[in-house]
């Protein structure tokens, strides 16, 4: 077991070469009173056995639920190419590719990511991925930090809850400031996240489409921040972005989001990438690895790890970031999901996911009691219903479906409101269905 | 190669998306549409399959060469944990937050439980968190952790002390969380000077950060006398476990004196490395810790059954859900295949690698501190250097013969330092072939120096001019 290979001739031998009685004899250095009071783990098994442990866990995994939730992860499909090439053990098996002539592999790919994400955001530069979408807005609000020399965020409270918790984690370890700035509804409140900009503000941090699924336009935003020294961060749903106004024609400084819906499997929580794209001259205050084109001493083009005096190994305590490890796999799937759809197959896709949630929204929206929130929306809206929206959710799941994410556990006072999610996944059948069990569920 | 983005044929089409089956909507008014579509690259499925198999082609890894990155735990990833952790592609982390949803993700949540268990045992900690999301994120979220003690005590602490030999993350990491960070140096004998720590602590100090055995492959004797001084002036310990898997079955940190300890998935639990990641750092904790422990946390009710609840004393959220699950299902697999009696095995072979390794090179190159070693060795090429030969020489000619460099030039405190870190997986065959090479490169500083500063030569790149990487800042191709 432990895949070790060596065979107890091979171990005498070895010990041998090394001058040590057995294998005990190396752990010497380690004083006994120091050793190990307890190991208690049950003995090994089969691969065979393993399998059927796992099947067993994982057929109580939710499968059958039909969802319509969203919330920061959703159910796109995923082309079986990027499956089999981000599979490939020449990339799966490798590391952070500090010898770039035998990387040249994950080097050229996390480029072609890069040129990907600032593509989609409209932006200049990109790293070569995050941990995830909480922790890429948290990065984000940390670089414009540094970049400004200011200690404080107006956040905007439509940004999605969870990755809320995040940034004020972050920022209070720093014992930076955080302006939580209320929707109108289930819109930004425009007026007031301008208003609440001063002279410590160093970004205005909004979502589009925001927890809600409300779509905006932030460009007068953008112009307000930047008036006042401060940076405009959009944190930004990629699916989307094939069909709305991108964060670098908003004039945002940065974008970020959760690449999970790019080619990456639900898989209960991760592992997903985080994305973060900036303008070139704030290069410098971008965390994690970035990989830049050079050449060769006879001119051939190749990739390295660049900027890295950014970076913890080298900069220590003063580094734009401690990130080492990434997600340069997940973030691998992103690439090749967005070359498999290219350029009209992704825009397509977007068209589709918004067709079917207005399909959706117009069914749901007419239900007796039942109104929709928003007024533009992508693939995501929110509804008001007649009755708790929690005890609606729970009563469908008996029933086989995921309604959407129940509001009132993260905003008070929105008991009875429902975001729901429609992605190309779902079919016209499934949402005819989901539309009659809520009926049902709200007036029988 | 070319890019991609260079192959691309307006019009061409790759994969088929979905067919409509409803009808089509009104627009979204112009002013929230962008004005083009992103110019993601226009090929064929086949074209895809082409450029990036031929690309994958570029790399060394685990399963075409030996890649002994030191400090990196470099071992083969067997292929059952990656069928165990693919049953749950499809499983959404939000029904487990949904009112309602828990008792549909039951098996999931077992696993997080379990997982949560297993790594206690192995460390010797209470409770173990499996929400951050790589090593450095499990340093940071324990370092909140700790603050969150010092300040329920009503104590506010300036400083985290690391030795110099320590991960870049440590500091890192404890920077992020707000601290002043105090480095101790090496001492002789090859780990932190303990007079120069003994001196540095004070009533200020929040925590000292180790990693032992260190980054050096040492074990420190001291280690238990390093906890204790610490604990007498108020600070907690913490223990980087990125080198967890020389001593698994052997030293528990929980039992030695560690409060707080981050563990590696992706290196000792034998997770795929991902050409750069994704990794999974769960943190551990003592028993008055819990409660500081970020939310949520997964639990098992009086029926058996288990549930999400919140931990409202706790430094919050860390990442979104349950942190990396895909990763714990696979170290999960593991450690469930090996069983107890495997993972001692795993640190004794992986021990014994690393010192025949040390044994057979020593001659020829410089060992800064002659010890037995754990899981990894670092030596020094100060004496190729004086034939004009660096570390980095010895390493690229290594890729010509096939073999993934060691880690060179870290640890700090060693010049021209290569750290080769074998890992149990690997045949006395496969290292023999790599100390020949080793010993030929040796010989070669003193025959032909030159034609180590050519290698390598047979990469489709040779040497890169990183210097005009940095002042180009070419980070995307435009388009």
């Amino acid at each position: 077991m432990g895949y070790c290979p060596n065979t107890p001739e091979e171990i005498r031998e070895m010990l041998a070469v090394i001058g040590a009685g057995s294998v005990e004899e190396l752990f010497s250095p380690i004083p006994q009173q120091l050793r190990a009071k307890s190991f208690e783990l049950p003995a090994g098994m089969s691969e065979f056995e393993l399998m059927g442990i796992m099947r067993e866990k994982a057929r109580v995994g939710g499968t059958e639920i039909v969802p319509f939730i969203g919330g920061g992860i959703y159910d796109h499909v995923i082309p079986a190419a990027v499956d089999h090439l981000a599979g490939r053990a020449e990339f799966y098996t490798a590391y952070t590719p500090y010898q770039p002539e035998c990387s040249q592999g994950t080097l050229q790919a996390l480029y072609e990511y890069q040129s990907a994400i600032c593509r989609l955001t409209g932006l200049e530069a990109s790293n070569a991925s995050l941990y995830d979408g909480g922790t890429a807005v948290a990065e984000a609000a940390l670089m414009a930090l540094r970049v400004t020399g200011r200690n404080a965020v107006v956040l905007d409270a439509s940004v999605n809850p969870l990755h809320r918790e995040i940034v004020c984690g972050y920022l209070a370890s720093l014992s930076a400031g955080v302006v939580e700035v209320a929707p109108a509804g289930c819109a930004s409140d425009l007026e007031r996240l301008m208003g609440c900009i001063g002279p410590e503000t160093a970004a205005v941090v909004v979502q589009n489409p925001n927890f809600f699924g409300t779509v905006a336009d932030f460009t007068a935003l953008a112009a307000k921040a930047h008036e006042a020294g401060a940076l405009l961060i959009v944190a930004c749903y990629p699916v989307a972005l094939g069909l709305v106004k991108s964060p670098g024609e908003m004039g945002a400084d940065i974008a970020v989001g959760e690449g999970q819906s790019l080619g990456n499997t639900l898989s209960f929580g991760g592992p997903y990438f985080g994305f973060i794209a900036t303008r070139k001259r704030f290069i410098r205050n971008l965390p994690g690895r970035i990989v830049g084109e050079t050449v060769d001493q006879q001119g051939r083009r190749g990739y390295v790890l660049t900027l890295q005096a950014r970076e913890q190994h080298i900069k220590r305590h003063k580094a734009t970031s401690n990130i080492c490890s990434n997600q340069s796999l997940c973030a691998l799937r992103g690439l090749i999901f967005a070359a498999a759809l290219g350029k009209r197959g992704f825009e397509e896709l977007a068209t589709l996911n918004y067709d079917k949630a207005r399909y959706a929204q117009g069914l749901l929206g007419a239900i007796k009691g039942v109104s929709v929130l928003n007024r533009e929306s992508f693939n995501e809206f929110t509804l008001a219903l007649p009755k708790p929206a929690a005890k609606v959710v729970t009563r469908l799941l008996d029933r086989g479906v995921a309604a959407g994410v129940p509001l009132g556990a993260y905003y008070p006072g929105m008991d009875h409101a429902l975001v729901v999610t429609v992605t190309e996944k779902r079919t016209k059948a499934e949402i005819d269905a989901l539309a009659a069990l809520l009926e049902e569920a709200l007036w029988n | 190669m070319e890019l991609i983005y260079e192959k691309s044929v307006a019009g061409r089409t790759g994969v088929r998306i979905p067919l409509s089956d409803v009808p089509k909507a009104a627009p979204l008014p112009a002013s929230l549409r962008r004005g083009d579509a992103a110019a993601f690259p226009e090929v064929s499925e086949l074209d895809l399959v082409r450029h990036y198999t031929n690309l994958s082609r570029r790399n060394f890894s685990v399963d075409t060469n030996f890649y002994p990155l030191g400090s990196c735990t470099m071992k083969y990833n067997a292929k059952v944990m990656e069928q165990a952790g693919a049953l749950f592609a499809g499983c959404h982390p939000m029904l487990a937050l949904l009112p309602g949803g828990e008792r549909l993700v039951q098996g999931p949540l077992s696993l997080v439980y379990e997982v949560e268990q297993q790594l206690a045992e192995i460390t010797g900690m209470d409770e173990v968190t499996t929400q951050p999301l790589a090593g450095a994120h499990g340093e940071m979220t324990g370092i909140m952790v700790i603050a969150a003690y010092h300040k329920a005590r009503g104590e506010k602490r300036k400083y985290v002390i690391v030795p110099d030999s320590s991960h870049g993350t440590n500091p890192a990491s404890a920077a992020m969380a707000g601290y002043e960070i105090i480095t101790i140096p090496t001492a002789p004998y090859g780990d932190m000077d303990l007079d120069a720590y003994r001196a540095a602590m004070n009533g200020e100090v929040a925590a000292v950060m180790m990693t032992c055995p260190n980054t050096l492959g040492i074990f420190n004797p001291h280690i238990a006398e390093i906890c204790e001084i610490a604990h007498q002036a108020g600070a907690l310990t913490y223990y980087d476990g990125a080198n967890l898997n020389a001593i698994m079955g052997k030293v528990r940190p929980g039992d030695v004196g560690f409060d707080v300890i981050h563990v590696n998935l992706h290196k000792t639990f034998g997770t795929p490395h991902g050409g750069g990641g994704p990794g999974s750092g769960p943190v551990g904790v003592k028993k008055g810790l819990i409660p500081y422990l970020p939310t949520p946390r997964v639990v098992r009710t009086a029926d058996g059954s288990f549930g999400v609840e919140a931990h409202p004393e706790g430094i919050g959220r860390v990442s979104d859900f349950f942190g990396n699950f895909g990763i714990m299902a696979r170290a999960f697999a593991y450690i469930t295949l090996l069983g107890g009696e495997g993972l001692i095995e795993v640190s004794e072979m992986a021990v014994l690698n690393a010192n025949y390794m040390m044994a057979r090179l020593k001659g020829e190159y410089e060992l800064p501190f002659e010890t037995t070693c754990m899981h990894e060795c670092v030596f020094s090429a100060s004496r190729q250097l004086k034939e004009g030969v660096h570390a980095i020489d010895i390493a690229k000619y290594l890729i010509d013969r096939g073999f993934h460099p060691p880690t060179v030039y870290f640890p700090l405190n060693v010049k021209e330092a290569i750290m080769i870190e074998p890992t149990e997986t690997e045949s006395k065959q496969t290292m023999d072939a790599f100390i020949e090479v080793m010993l030929e490169a040796a010989r070669m500083t003193r025959e032909n120096p030159a034609a180590l500063h050519e290698a390598p030569v047979s990469t489709p790149v040779g040497r890169l001019d990183e210097t005009r990487a940095a002042r180009a800042q070419q980070v995307c191709c435009e388009g």
